[in-house]
Parts: C-alpha cells; sequence; structure tokens
C-alpha cells in the first residue's frame, strides 16, 4: 500500500487530497498508468504530464523513480513559492 | 539556520533586528521580502497551498545549501500558507556572512530554490474567478546560473 497525495489543480481534477493505493505499479509512470486507467478524472489530471511533477517519500523525482519500499508518492503542477 | 513555514503573519522588522543582532562574526545581512502582489486592483486574495513535511524538508535542504557554498553564519527563512490580502507579506529569507557578496549571492540562489523547488502553490480568487499561478519558464531558468560552483 502506498499514499498518493494530490496538490493544488492535481488535488482539484481528481477530487481528493490523499487515498491508499494498493499496487504493484514498478515506477511512478506505472503508477500513473494504473491510477489513469481507473477513472475518467485520473486520465485528465494526468493528460499531460510535461505539467506533473512528482515526489517520492517528499523528495522531487522523475517518473522513472521506483517505488519498491516507498511509503509515500505525491503528484503536484510546478510549483509556485517565493 | 532557522526555517518557518507558518499561517500566522510575522513582524518583518523584528524577525531582521532579532537575526542581525549578536554576530560579531557578520558584516553583511541581506534581507528579501516577498508580497502579495495585485496587477491591476483586480486580485482579491492569494491561497498558498503547500505539503506539509516535505516543504520543511526541501526548504532545509535548500538552505543548507546556501550556508555550506557561501560560508554563511546563518540563514533564516520564513514562509506562510492560507489565505493572503493584496499587499500581504508571504515570506521573508534573510543570510548572514562575514561580507555583503556572499550574503546577496546567497538570499538570491534562496530565492531562486524557493519559487521552483519548495512545494508551494499559489492560486488566485479576482474579478475574473479563480486560477492557479502557473510557473514561468525563467523560473526554471534561474536555476540554470547556481549550476557551477561560484
Amino acid at each position: 500500500m502506498i499514499d498518493v497525495l494530490y496538490f493544488a489543480w492535481v488535488r482539484e481534477r481528481i477530487g481528493l487530497p490523499r487515498e491508499r493505493v494498493e499496487t504493484s505499479a514498478a515506477t511512478v509512470a506505472a503508477l500513473i498508468e494504473e491510477l489513469s486507467a481507473r477513472e475518467e478524472r485520473y486520465a485528465a489530471a494526468f493528460a499531460d504530464l510535461s505539467a506533473i511533477r512528482v515526489a517520492v517519500d517528499q523528495e522531487l523525482t522523475d517518473m522513472d523513480a521506483p517505488l519498491q519500499g516507498v511509503r509515500e508518492v505525491a503528484f503536484f503542477p510546478p510549483m509556485t513559492g517565493g | 539556520m532557522d526555517i518557518r513555514v507558518q499561517q500566522a503573519a510575522f513582524a518583518l522588522g523584528q524577525e531582521l533586528e532579532r537575526f542581525a543582532a549578536g554576530r560579531p562574526d557578520t558584516g553583511a545581512v541581506v534581507s528579501f521580502t516577498g508580497q502579495v502582489r495585485d496587477e491591476g486592483g483586480t486580485l482579491a486574495s492569494m491561497e498558498i497551498e503547500h505539503y506539509p513535511g516535505m516543504t520543511e524538508k526541501a526548504i532545509s535542504a535548500i538552505a543548507a545549501e546556501a550556508v555550506a557554498r557561501w560560508s554563511l553564519t546563518d540563514c533564516l527563512v520564513i514562509h506562510r500558507y492560507g489565505r493572503l490580502a493584496p499587499g500581504e507579506r508571504i515570506m521573508m529569507v534573510a543570510t548572514a556572512a562575514p561580507h555583503r557578496g556572499d550574503a546577496f549571492a546567497a538570499a538570491e540562489f534562496l530565492m531562486d530554490y524557493l519559487k521552483s523547488r519548495a512545494p508551494f502553490w499559489k492560486k488566485e480568487t479576482g474579478a475574473d474567478g479563480v486560477s492557479w499561478v502557473a510557473s514561468k519558464e525563467e523560473d526554471e531558468a534561474a536555476l540554470t546560473r547556481w549550476d557551477r560552483t561560484p
């Protein structure tokens, strides 16, 4: 089980801030494919991956990152701090 | 290093006084403050969302790199979240170093990285409705100037 978190418009499009996901996806990209196949709202949120950033266990990483042993994955748009 | 992520407002003058005080090894203190900008008088409010847990870690890592690269004697980052009105302060950074060149460079480095590597997102409510602030290409490009060691 992995905790999957969504922020900003990704959260709004999917309609929830976090969920526990039972998955055997080996990478972030595979997890996105699984989620997108679930329901249209996921597919809509992940339609343009150039607009999606990902953090694995609270560290920024990329779509090829492995998920083995991971507790938390977060998806969000490019950050706008400062 | 003092890193704070908070909803509450902060007292800029007081923070800076406290940060600068009692540092005989420090010849230079530089600070930057970000405020909610209302372009054209149409902004009602700005909502800042963040990723509790990761935010503090990400800022700490950025600050630690700044301290190491420019031999800072200290640095301070305060960043707010929640709903803010136009003109309200969003955040501040302050850097302390023996000489001003390092303090200025480190403050710019901190701002460039906080802009696009700390997990904050801004949503504006204005006359035209509600919209997420988009990241800018130049913000990403700004990071490349720090690629090589100073």
